[in-house]
């Protein structure tokens, strides 16, 4: 390398990193990108986790609020989630549906198992290809989906108190459209 | 009153750095500067902003102690119910006071540098401190004006939010001062490359001065992760211990590069090679400090331990990084032009083994690097939001790391320069020995995994390489064999340095067979239990759950488990006692794990929820949702990083770096030959 280039390299990296660091932060980290708002709920049928029941489709859902939790029984951020779930479950106001993402089956039952299942139905996407359609690049994410079949809110990391609140309640006052 | 003086406190050392180092910088640069009288001034402003922030400091812990929640900072971050230790501790625990406490360090270093640094050249010396004086300037400046810990709330209110309760921990509590003195430790390396960039100063002494301080700092970093790691451990009820979440690699980088800057400096002062290298590295390990504080505090990334984020301080902190970075990469790029290669040395010899440590642990910190930033990369050019996962740094990690255990086992016997091929036979045989064995080992535990015996191989290579070399230096200071010098003495003469390296690179043997033990043979459980249930967990170990009750603690209450533990036929029984938390004041559930540790393997209950079967059950019949973990061979790495940290602890305290100072403060260019005679041991 010529020796101006070599000492000059430490500084090009420095400005260059600087430039991104800026733009980055410009967005909030946890807003959500807005390519998924107000667009159809992508389309999925998948196996339910308990054997014996009918596949989850979005369609089956038509006419009613609903929350799409994305979760794992590999994810860490879950656990902080789930009592919150258990909460929201609890209360029976909206449908639950768990997205049981890029997780052996087995492993999802234990998971549930030892926390409690907050869940009404659970679909089973083994291989992450509806966490793809759905734009999932972290788990939890929490979709909120009205009666429409319209994605309305799509919540990133671990939803907490104000989610149902601010995101969820609004929506169920104006009937679910 | 208090939190007015203390703003008042802060203002004045403000002041006083920017004034002396302002005029102390532009006097230097104006080449009409008295060094003797510089030394002095810096360092009464050494001292005196080193009182005046510990006042400050002392102030707020007032306020805190005291529960004034007139001051936003502690009623945000501090409440009545809080044990008065972490009331204390809350001092730190938000933004604000962690930058208070960051300043504090920097001026308990500057203040240390100028007690102990008589023996410098005092125009250097006068360099180093103006500059690290400078560096004060600028964060008091920024705590100033975008974090000030001592800002109003008016009208008070009547409660305090309390402190983070995953924060209220015994080791939670030093763990950021640890931290802190890492990362502001490595400042003091940067104002010594800086000043010698500055001075033209590019032989091996500046080097030599800089040693035992980066050696401190990258001790003070090692504690201040090993105990964020341990209280992962214990406190986040994953049973995992290291997460490559953004906060932790944020510290990892810093430590990456003073892994690299110490054995840098090492070979500079011995062989004077690899000069720009370690300039560049000094600046390097500073800058990733201080990008380790942008990453945590300005949420440009996201995180499961994001605390206080404010996206307007992060604007603030990357232009303090790039202007501090920015000014010190241009004069190395103006000043490092010219100078040539330094020492040349062969393709086999410690020289070239040292840079093979430096090009690896420069490519882990790469890789790391690459790892935290590119969602943020990604995010910026393509829009799109996406996460890198431990399988990605797990996978370029181990093959970049586990090679340098082997050459660190090679190493400290190469000569220096030149090193003859067939003189590595020990060595290779050593190697094949250790690969039998560590073959042996695996088969006997299970199936052959190739990985795992490579890594402990590695381990058990390094620990040989490392001790039959300190044999090797003991036997030849034997002389005489009639009459042989007493073998405590031989240790002294050794020096504090050699010893420090033997036990820092045991530990690293430790950490490798830890971590290989760990990741390959860790057992975990989720089970469903009811009260007297026993459970086979694995090895011959049983639980048996003996129930769960109520207690309440300081400021929270717990559901408390109570487990009983046996091994074989029983005789043994450990009590396992883990907890679920329910802090008040915010709400939030903390599990508490419960850990039997033990030499070869930690024993770790951690307590879910219940399992609310059919609602007519009774209390006695409820299921509880458990989580077990069997980890061989975990209290290796906690102890491995713990020799790793007391082995740099020991180097500063080698006579030759005191000794040598007044000697090249006497005679400038002292002769290098004792330095070389000693090499066999202080090496890296």
């Amino acid at each position: 390398m010529p020796s101006n280039l070599r000492v000059i390299l430490p500084l090009l990296v420095l400005a260059a990193l600087a430039v991104v660091f800026v733009i980055g932060l410009q967005g909030d980290p946890r807003k959500l990108p807005s390519v998924f708002i107000d667009k159809p709920a992508p389309a999925f049928s998948l196996p339910e986790l308990s054997e014996g029941k009918p596949v989850v489709t979005p369609e089956s859902l038509r006419g009613k609020v609903w929350l799409l939790n994305v979760f794992a029984s590999w994810c860490q951020a879950c656990v902080a989630e789930h009592p919150h779930l258990l909460e929201l479950a609890k209360q029976n106001r909206v449908e639950l549906v768990g997205l049981a993402y890029k997780d052996e089956p087995e492993d999802t039952r234990a998971w549930l198992a030892a926390r409690g299942n907050p869940y009404s139905r659970i679909a089973v996407d083994r291989d992450g290809l509806v966490g793809i359609d759905y734009g999932v690049y972290g788990v939890p994410e929490t979709f909120v989906i009205d009666g429409n079949g319209v994605i309305r809110y799509k919540a990133v990391g671990p939803v907490d108190e104000g989610f149902f609140r601010e995101h969820v309640e609004p929506l169920l006052a104006q009937g679910g459209k | 009153m208090l939190a007015e003086l203390g703003q008042l406190l802060v203002a004045l050392a403000l002041a006083t750095t920017l004034l002396t180092s302002g005029q102390q910088l532009w006097a230097m640069q104006r080449g009409r500067f008295d060094a003797d009288a510089a030394n002095r001034m810096l360092s009464v402003a050494a001292f005196t902003s080193f009182f005046l922030t510990l006042g400050a400091f002392l102030l707020l812990a007032t306020l805190f102690v005291s529960s004034d929640f007139s001051v936003l900072n502690v009623a945000e971050n501090s409440n009545t119910l809080l044990p008065v230790q972490y009331k204390f501790a809350a001092t730190w625990g938000s933004h604000e006071g962690s930058f208070l406490l960051w300043n504090l360090m920097l001026c308990g270093w500057t203040a240390a540098l100028a007690l102990a640094s008589r023996g410098l050249a005092p125009g250097y010396r006068a360099r180093v401190l103006a500059i690290l004086v400078l560096l004060q300037a600028f964060f008091l400046l920024f705590m100033l004006s975008s974090s000030n810990p001592f800002e109003r709330l008016l009208p008070a209110v009547p409660e305090g939010r309390d402190l983070n309760p995953l924060l209220q921990d015994p080791f939670m509590v030093i763990h950021p001062p640890m931290l802190y003195m890492g990362y502001v430790g490595f400042a003091v390396a940067f104002a010594f490359a800086v000043a010698a960039l500055m001075e033209r100063r590019l032989d091996p002494t500046w080097a030599r001065w800089s040693r035992p301080w980066a050696n401190a700092a990258w001790s003070f970093l090692t504690v201040g992760i090993l105990l964020g790691s341990w209280w992962a451990y214990r406190e986040l009820g994953w049973g995992g211990w290291w997460f490559w979440d953004p906060v932790e690699n944020a510290s990892l980088m810093p430590w990456l590069a003073g892994t690299a800057l110490i054995h840098s400096l090492a070979v500079t002062d011995k062989r004077d090679a690899l000069k720009s290298w370690t300039i560049l590295l000094s600046i390097i390990a500073f800058a990733l400090s201080l990008l380790g504080t942008f990453l945590v505090r300005s949420g440009v990334l996201t995180s499961v331990h994001a605390f206080a984020t404010d996206p307007k301080r992060g604007i603030f902190i990357l232009s303090m990084l790039t202007l501090i970075v920015g000014a010190a990469l241009v004069l190395y790029a103006a000043r490092t032009r010219d100078i040539g290669l330094g020492g040349r040395f062969g393709k086999l010899s410690r020289e070239s083994f040292l840079l093979a440590n430096n090009v690896l642990m420069s490519a882990a910190l790469g890789a790391v690097m690459l790892g935290t930033l590119y969602p943020l990369f990604a995010e910026v050019i393509s829009g799109r939001k996406m996460s890198v996962g431990p399988p990605y740094f797990e996978a370029v990690f181990v093959p970049l790391l586990l090679p340098a255990a082997y050459l660190m086992a090679a190493a400290p016997s190469l000569r220096w320069k030149e090193h003859a091929a067939g003189l590595l036979r020990p060595f290779a045989i050593a190697t094949g020995v250790c690969l039998a064995l560590a073959c042996g080992w695996v088969l006997l535990l299970g199936p052959f995994k190739w990985l795992t015996a490579l890594g402990l191989a590695g381990g058990l290579v390094l620990a040989w390489g490392t001790l039959d070399h300190a044999r090797g230096q003991l036997a030849k200071l034997a002389g005489d064999p009639a009459q042989p010098i007493a073998l405590t003495a031989r240790m002294r003469r050794l020096g504090a340095s050699y010893w420090g390296m033997v036990l820092a690179h045991m530990g690293v043997a430790a950490f490798v067979i830890g971590v290989t033990m760990v990741k390959s043979y860790e057992v975990e459980k989720d089970l469903v239990m009811k009260q007297g249930q026993t459970m086979e967990i694995g090895q011959g170990w049983r639980l048996t759950f003996i129930g769960v009750d109520r207690v309440n603690g300081p400021n929270y209450v717990a559901q408390h488990g109570v487990f009983e533990l046996t091994e074989g036929a029983g005789s043994v029984i450990y009590l396992l006692e883990p907890q679920k938390r329910m802090y008040q004041a915010g709400r939030q559930v903390m599990t508490e794990a419960s850990i039997n540790y033990g030499v070869f393997r930690d024993i770790y209950v951690s307590l879910g929820d219940p399992v609310e079967n059919k609602p007519t059950d009774s209390v006695a019949d409820l299921a509880w949702g458990v989580r077990v973990y069997m980890k061989p061979f975990m209290v290796w790495v906690w102890l491995a990083c713990v020799m790793m940290a007391l082995g740099g602890f020991v180097t500063v305290l080698d006579k030759r770096y005191r000794l040598r100072r007044t000697q090249t403060a006497a005679s400038s260019g002292a002769d290098r030959a004792g330095a070389v005679a000693n090499t066999g041991a202080a090496g890296a």
